[in-house]
This record gives structure tokens, C-alpha cells and sequence, in this order.
């Protein structure tokens, strides 16, 4: 399952454009990521960034390109993508436990009507990757926000994607909560060689785990690493003057 | 058609009630459709399609009044066609964000109510009492061909539900964390959707626009109250609807009450009850 880590997987990004109704949301994205490095985008509400994300799965129309190039050189517009979102609104009473959500993301044989020995021993499995593997049975409500989020990033990790994306992923978790998952995702990173893209508001922690920090304002306004970033002009007139140790 | 189902019926259940034709017409109805109706109730439940199936329902009366200025003489027809109609146009007008969901179905539900009555209240048509019947429904009338249109809509629905279960089950939780695994979203919800529409149309004549959709609604909500998984949900909610069906249906031909509404209420009492248990639990 290990990969090593290459470098040499690109995610390549061209032209990327959204509109709705006329209203330009995000404008000529054009964005170079690389397989194990965590690519952190920032920017202030309305920026787009969920959007952008949105973008990248497909769900909303969008003109441009998506192109993944594997360590091989072979190239494809449809890499796989794990996607983590952002604090879910579900129903909390729905009976619908972890391993309804797993399987029926996983299989096709209606999960009302049949559990699968085969199936729940890869949950299992995929669970224990985040530690999390005791909530299989549970129903998704009675989780907490932090083992929701677990469970959320196993899945995306079920199969192992090509691009890992992350929509404010720890939205609703105490700081202890947030460290340990992003400590989760670093360390997974590297194991499996992903390209993870990380929507966030939490800049000392985007300072703390990102490799790269791109600031979205419906164009790409700046990029490099998270201390180049953090002192453009630019950065410090959408937040401010932030003083950070690196 | 049925002789042999008659026969087999007479030699199981040797009841009194269950001597008359129209009683085993209406004991095959309730067998084949109250677990189909717990089963699909499970997914209208989780996904908030509560108000919508009401709505389907209620647009039957449109659905009469269109057969009838086309001079249909079976209703089903064009009941099924209008209804299926009206899901794909709320579908679309849902999707395109413009206003709240509730909102767009309360419009296309007040409005299709509200054309049906004119149409059918003019006099011209025989006015409004000829038409009431389908309000309460009538089960005990159901002919053997409508139940052998039951058991096709039956089969049917379970092969779409194969098909598109899953799909729909992760699309309730988070529409894009269905589209990263792959799932077409829309066409998953408009295929359940129309399935809905089909469903309760077919129902109709049997069980009424007022109550079509407690039936699909209260064993769901009832097995919900009590069930952990989907498996468990799935299970309850056809047993519920199943037992309230029979259990509605012997009581209503001792009182002599519309089975339909006999039905519904024995499921809102395993409401009550398992609301209790969910509580206490």
C-alpha cells in the first residue's frame, strides 16, 4: 500500500473559471501541485475557495483544465480524488451508522439489505488508519465533531486517492482536536505520497503544516511558501499585518 | 387472472372476511404494497421528501382533471403522466437555487390542488362529489387489474431501488462527497424522485389523497425512532407498514371504516409506540 515519495506526480491546473449567472466567482486559475506537499489555499470570505474545490470534483461547471500526470508520465483528466468536507449538515437522527456511510460509498448491493463480512473488515481496516476503528457501529450523529472529521478523512482515504482535498476540515473542533489532525494528515501525506489541497481559516496552523500557501481572491493572488506568503503586500491588506514564528 | 392466488388465499387464511372476492382483492393489495411503502418511505425519510411526496399526491386531483377535459377514461393515465410532470419541473426549479425548497414545492402544490378543484368542480364534469372518493380512496374496490399494475410498479421499483440506493444514501449526507466518490448526484435524485411519483400515483385510487402519504411516511418515521443502521431502519419500517396494513384491514371490515385510513392509523399508534421506546432507550 506504501507509495515512496516521488515528487514526481503533478496536478496541473489550467485556466480554471467558474461563473455563475454571468457573476464571475473564480477567474483564470492556474495552479502546479505536487504529490507530497500540503498546498494550503487562504483568502477571505467569498474568495472562492470552496468553490475552486467544488470545481475540481466535478459538481459545478467550470471552464479550464485538470490534468494529473503520474510518477510514470501518464496522464489522465479524472484522477482520483479523496474529499474531506467541510463540517457536514446531516440529519443527526438518521439511522445511517459509519459503516452504511463506508459501504455505501464502497459497494453497490443496497446496504439495507445486507452487511458484508468482506466489506466491514476494509472499514475496519480503513478506520484504524485514523484511529477511529471503535465507532464502526455508531450512528454518524452520535460521533463527536472530531471523530466525524476521522472517519470523513478515512473515507476519503478509501481508496487511496491521487489528490486529497480538504474543505475547512476541522471546522467545530477544540485546538487539541485540530492538531491531531492535521498531525493525521501530514504523516499520511508522506506515507502515501498524496497531493493534498487544504481550504483553510486557521493560518498558525496553515503556518505550522502547509509546504505551500496559495491566497485565493477570485484570481490566485500570490503563492510560494507560508512565510513568503504571510508577508506579500497582498496577504497583509486582506488580513492584516500577521506576525508568525517560522 | 388471480383464480389460483383466490384459491391458495382460501386454503391459508380460512377467515370469514377473507370469503369475498374484494376482501382478497384488497388482503393482495395491502401485501404487495405496504412493504414497498415502508421501503421507500425509509429514503423519502432521511431526505426530507416529506412534503414533496404530499405534494405528488395531492397533484392527482390535477392529474384527474386532465384525463377527464382529454377524455380519458381511466384516470391513472394521465394522473401518472402529470404527476411525473410535476416532479421533473420541481426537480429542476430546485436545483436552480431560486428559492427554498419547501417554498417551491408549497407553489407547485397549492397550484396544481387549487386547478384540479376548478376542473372537477364545474359542472360541466359532473361536479365535485363524483370525484371525492379518491380523496379517502377506496381499497376495497381495487380490481384485479390494478392489482396486477401494483405487482409491475412492485418490481419494478425494487430494481431501481437496487439500482440507486447507495447512490442516494451518501447523496443525504453531503451532495459533494457523493459527487468525489463518483456518483451522479441529480440523476440519482430524479430517478428516485420519479419513482416516488409513479409509486404514489398508483396508490392513489386505493388508499386517498389525504392519507397516501402517511402511509409512506409514518413506518418510516416509526422504525426511525427506534433503528441504529439502515438495515435496521429498512427492516422495522416494512414490518410496521406490513402489520399495520393487515391488522388495518381485518379492523376496518369489522367496523366498517375506510381501510386506507384504518391502516394509517394503526402505524401512527407503532409511531407513538416506538417514540416511547426511543425515548426511554
Amino acid at each position: 500500500m506504501k507509495r515512496t515519495s516521488c515528487g514526481l506526480c503533478h496536478t496541473v491546473i489550467t485556466n480554471l473559471t467558474v461563473k455563475k449567472s454571468d457573476i464571475v466567482i473564480i477567474e483564470d486559475i492556474n495552479i502546479n501541485l505536487t504529490c507530497g506537499e500540503l498546498t494550503s489555499i487562504v483568502g477571505p470570505n467569498g474568495a472562492g475557495k470552496t468553490t475552486l474545490l467544488k470545481a475540481l470534483l466535478g459538481e459545478i461547471k467550470h471552464s479550464g483544465k485538470l490534468k494529473y500526470l503520474n510518477s510514470a508520465g501518464q496522464e489522465t483528466d479524472k484522477p482520483r480524488i479523496g474529499y474531506v468536507p467541510q463540517h457536514i449538515n446531516f440529519d443527526r437522527y438518521a439511522p445511517i451508522s459509519v459503516y452504511d456511510l463506508f459501504a455505501a460509498s464502497l459497494s453497490r448491493f443496497p446496504v439495507c439489505f445486507r452487511k458484508s463480512n468482506k466489506i466491514n473488515n476494509l472499514i475496519k481496516n480503513s478506520l484504524s488508519k485514523v484511529n477511529v476503528e471503535y465507532a464502526i457501529n455508531r450512528r454518524l450523529g452520535e460521533l463527536s465533531g472530531g471523530e466525524l472529521q476521522k472517519v470523513l478523512l478515512a473515507l476519503a482515504l478509501e481508496p487511496v486517492p491521487e489528490i486529497l482535498l480538504l474543505d475547512e476540515p476541522v471546522s467545530g473542533v477544540d485546538k487539541k482536536g485540530m492538531e491531531l489532525f492535521y498531525d493525521m494528515v501530514s504523516e499520511l501525506r508522506r506515507n502515501y505520497d498524496l497531493t493534498v489541497l487544504l481550504v483553510s481559516h486557521d493560518l498558525p496552523l496553515i503556518a505550522k503544516y502547509a509546504d505551500r500557501v496559495i491566497l485565493l481572491n477570485k484570481k490566485v493572488l500570490c503563492e510560494g511558501t507560508p512565510k513568503e506568503v504571510f508577508s506579500s503586500p497582498d496577504f497583509i491588506s486582506t488580513f492584516g499585518d500577521y506576525n508568525i514564528h517560522f | 387472472m388471480l383464480q389460483n392466488i383466490y384459491v391458495i388465499l382460501d386454503k391459508m387464511l380460512p377467515f370469514s372476511w377473507m370469503q369475498y372476492t374484494f376482501m382478497k382483492n384488497a388482503f393482495l393489495a395491502v401485501i404487495l404494497a405496504t412493504p414497498l411503502f415502508g421501503l421507500l418511505g425509509t429514503m423519502v425519510v432521511n431526505n426530507k421528501m416529506a412534503f414533496f411526496s404530499d405534494s405528488i399526491g395531492h397533484s392527482a386531483l390535477t392529474g384527474i382533471a386532465v384525463g377527464i377535459i382529454a377524455g380519458i377514461k381511466q384516470p391513472l393515465w394521465s394522473m401518472i403522466i402529470f404527476s411525473v410532470i410535476l416532479s421533473i419541473a420541481i426537480t429542476f426549479v430546485k436545483k436552480s437555487n431560486i428559492s427554498s425548497p419547501d417554498t417551491i414545492i408549497g407553489v407547485f402544490s397549492s397550484a396544481s390542488v387549487a386547478l384540479g378543484v376548478v376542473v372537477l368542480s364545474m359542472g360541466r364534469w359532473g361536479g365535485f362529489n363524483k370525484y371525492t372518493s379518491f380523496l379517502i380512496g377506496d381499497l376495497l374496490g381495487i380490481s384485479e387489474m390494478e392489482i396486477i399494475m401494483l405487482f409491475a410498479t412492485m418490481a419494478i421499483a425494487i430494481l431501481l431501488w437496487f439500482a440507486i440506493y447507495n447512490s442516494l444514501l451518501v447523496t443525504s449526507i453531503n451532495t459533494s462527497l457523493a459527487a468525489s466518490r463518483g456518483i451522479k448526484t441529480f440523476r440519482a435524485e430524479m430517478a428516485f424522485t420519479l419513482l416516488i411519483a409513479v409509486v404514489v400515483t398508483v396508490s392513489i385510487r386505493w388508499v386517498g389523497i389525504l392519507l397516501i402519504n402517511s402511509l409512506l411516511i409514518l413506518p418510516a418515521a416509526s422504525a426511525r425512532n427506534i433503528a441504529r443502521n439502515t438495515r435496521q431502519h429498512a427492516a422495522y419500517s416494512i414490518v410496521i407498514a406490513f402489520v399495520s396494513g393487515i391488522v388495518g384491514l381485518f379492523c376496518s371490515y369489522y367496523v366498517g371504516s375506510a381501510a386506507g385510513a384504518t391502516i394509517v392509523l394503526f402505524s401512527a399508534i407503532f409511531f407513538c409506540i416506538s417514540f416511547i421506546i426511543g425515548r426511554i432507550r
